[in-house]
């Protein structure tokens, strides 16, 4: 029941986050003095073709109208002109990209696969080389390992991602000619050719934030291990194996599950930059693409995408954390 | 806060607390390290035009006549030469030397600036919410959380469509990295030592004594936050740096032609098998800008604020 209770809290917490920043994206972006109407208007661009266009596209109503229909068409889609012109945007509508004649949302979908292959293998493997390091660190404090795990991890946090991809590129592609070098192949049609492409980009990307992990890892596990019942786990007559294993990691987990939850913003972000070093076609080409084509409901929608999937992922972080530390939930 | 009395500590024991200070951040060789290269970074930024002067070239002439045909510099290392040190751009000529001084400039001033303004904004909102407390501090806190996790670099690259066309672009950048991106962490620290503050003897004290809330936080709690404040912004001057190169990389920060790093590194990525140097100076730059600042600030933490360990974020 508690549960429960926290569960709702946390939802309408995440809705309530999602209203306020969709409002606030939306006031941004229309009170600024771009018109999409008067760029597909075409030439030569008469007031009775520029009003029609703007009607068309629902530009002639006020921002905070516009921003009705907009979650409106999240929930239940929306038609945007009548008659045979008229085009349908399904739900859940992102909006609808007159430029290149297609919703947003099917613009997205198409791409996120590229994304979400980049995020989430650099996740993973920053995951489990940062807490690994920084575990083998804590334990072997002091020794040759530890001084040699801190040393790549100050020069790992300052090497910016898209610098080492290239520097990688030119070495393990184009020197040694070990792994291809750009282009993204989907999962469902070759799954070799899919983990080949994405090997160099992953190490790439989870380099920065592993060396991070790896110190915030070492940091909690030198505090832990400080700890009365560390010290009674080994009483027991536990192995040093079970001690560091379970009751030592488990709580070293709690804090970096809660930077992680952070950190997913900036995973996109960096998946965003990872895809231009590795010319794949992600989510962030589709945004770059949008921002040079001035395509305002294409800019609009894959912003407001991101947050929203950002902060539903912050929401499942949230319940994460309540499983792997119960008194959260308290 | 670094001292563990309860008083505010009087005039004549924080001269030595400076002091003691002074001698272990001497004794860190790799924080010494990355203040004198933090310092070289600064007087190249500073006096950009005299160094240029020196080598005799300035980042804006094309040099048609050093390149190959296909683009490529002619000579050893992508063009390097006496008369161009670091060799010359593919495609343009432009002299490398040049533009990587002058890049140092664009990244100085937008790190600064952005972290300056972050702090500013991070300092007040921080510290007003911890020390006020109420629906005030809720909201704060609120927006700092989404703030904190938010993917910043998209709504960054959008908002750069929809600049109005004679607004000044790095203005526009610098405030949009400030808001979206540098305040919330500085913001989070302030209201949390506020808010430990708020509850020590000294303030306690004054409060009684009949000071009100506006000479409390003024006088007894900002001055105490200056420490960590330090330290949290010359962190922050890294990640600013970094976030413009990373805009400027993707076609998205200043405008060219105005020379920064992350744009020649940009600019790189399809000549970095047939012209690498191209990558490696600016790259090298950057990377050592970063470093230094983070070994810097990294040292600062450990004298300042000795509680914390590792690598914050």
């Amino acid at each position: 029941m508690r549960a429960l209770r926290l569960v709702s809290g946390r939802l309408l917490s995440m809705l309530v986050t999602l209203l306020a920043i969709s409002l606030l994206t939306y006031a941004v972006f229309y009170l600024l003095p771009a018109d999409p109407a008067q760029l597909s208007c075409g030439r030569p661009c008469t007031p009775q073709r520029l009003a029609d266009a703007r009607a068309f596209m629902g530009y002639d109503e006020s921002w905070f109208r516009q921003y009705l229909d907009f979650l409106g068409g999240l929930v239940g889609g929306r038609t945007f002109g009548s008659g045979v012109a008229a085009v349908h945007c399904a739900a859940p509508c992102f909006g609808y990209s007159f430029r290149l004649n297609e919703s947003v949302t099917q613009l997205i979908l198409d791409r996120i696969p590229v994304t979400f292959s980049i995020a989430l293998g650099a996740a993973l493997l920053w995951l489990l080389i940062g807490v690994g390091a920084g575990m083998v660190s804590a334990v072997r404090r002091g020794t040759p390992v530890d001084r040699a795990a801190m040393t790549f991890s100050t020069v790992g946090v300052s090497a910016p991602s898209y610098l080492v991809g290239l520097l990688a590129i030119l070495l393990f592609g184009f020197t040694l000619n070990m792994v291809p070098v750009s282009g993204y192949v989907p999962l469902t049609e070759d799954p070799v050719q899919w983990l080949w492409h994405l090997v160099l980009p992953w190490c790439v990307l989870a380099l920065l934030s592993a060396a991070v992990y790896a110190r915030l890892t070492r940091g909690q596990m030198l505090e832990v291990l400080g700890e009365d019942y560390i010290r009674t786990a080994r009483a027991k007559g536990l192995g040093e194996r079970r001690v560091i294993g379970w009751h030592a990691l488990r709580n070293v987990l709690i804090p970096i599950v809660t930077v992680f939850g952070l950190d997913l913003g900036s995973l996109l972000g960096g998946a965003v930059i990872t895809e231009r070093v590795f010319s794949m076609s992600g989510l962030g080409a589709l945004l770059l693409d949008a921002v040079g084509n001035i395509d305002l409901p294409l800019i609009v929608g894959v912003t407001l995408f991101s947050a929203f999937l950002i902060i539903l992922a912050n929401f499942l972080v949230d319940l994460l954390y309540g499983v792997l530390d119960p008194r959260a939930t308290r | 806060m670094s001292t563990d009395s309860t008083l505010a500590p009087s005039v004549a024991t924080a001269g030595n607390v400076v002091r003691h200070r002074w001698r272990r951040l001497a004794a860190d060789r790799w924080a010494l390290a990355g203040a004198a290269v933090v310092v070289v970074f600064l007087v190249v930024a500073c006096a950009a035009p005299l160094i240029c002067a020196l080598e005799g070239q300035d980042p804006y002439t094309y040099h048609l006549g050093a390149l190959a045909d296909s683009g490529v510099p002619t000579g050893f290392g992508g063009g390097i030469s006496a008369d161009h040190w670091f060799g010359v751009e593919p495609t343009t000529g432009r002299d490398l030397f040049a533009v990587v001084v002058y890049g140092t400039r664009t990244s100085i001033v937008v790190g600064v600036v952005a972290t300056a303004v972050s702090v500013l904004i991070g300092v007040v909102v921080g510290s007003s919410a911890g020390f006020f407390g109420g629906w005030y501090d809720r909201l704060v806190s609120r927006v700092i959380d989404v703030l904190l996790g938010f993917p910043w670099l998209v709504f960054v690259i959008a908002l750069g469509a929809i600049a109005p066309a004679g607004f000044p672009k790095p203005v526009l950048l610098v405030g949009v990295l400030a808001l979206l991106f540098g305040w919330p962490s500085i913001a989070r620290v302030t209201r949390g030592q506020a808010m430990a503050l708020k509850r020590r003897t000294f303030v306690v004290a004054s409060t009684a004594l009949g000071a009100g809330p506006w000479h409390v936080l003024l006088r007894q709690v900002l001055p105490n936050l200056s420490a960590t404040i330090i330290v949290y912004a010359t962190m922050l001057v890294p990640g600013m740096i970094g976030a413009e190169a990373a805009l400027s990389f993707l076609g998205v920060g200043v405008p060219p032609p105005t020379p920064a790093w992350g744009r020649s590194i940009g600019d790189a990525v399809s000549w970095v098998q047939t012209d690498p140097m191209f990558l490696g100076f600016p790259g090298a730059a950057l990377f050592l800008a970063t470093l230094s600042f983070n070994l810097l600030g990294d040292g600062l933490r450990d004298v300042l604020d000795p509680k914390s360990k590792g690598l914050s974020r």
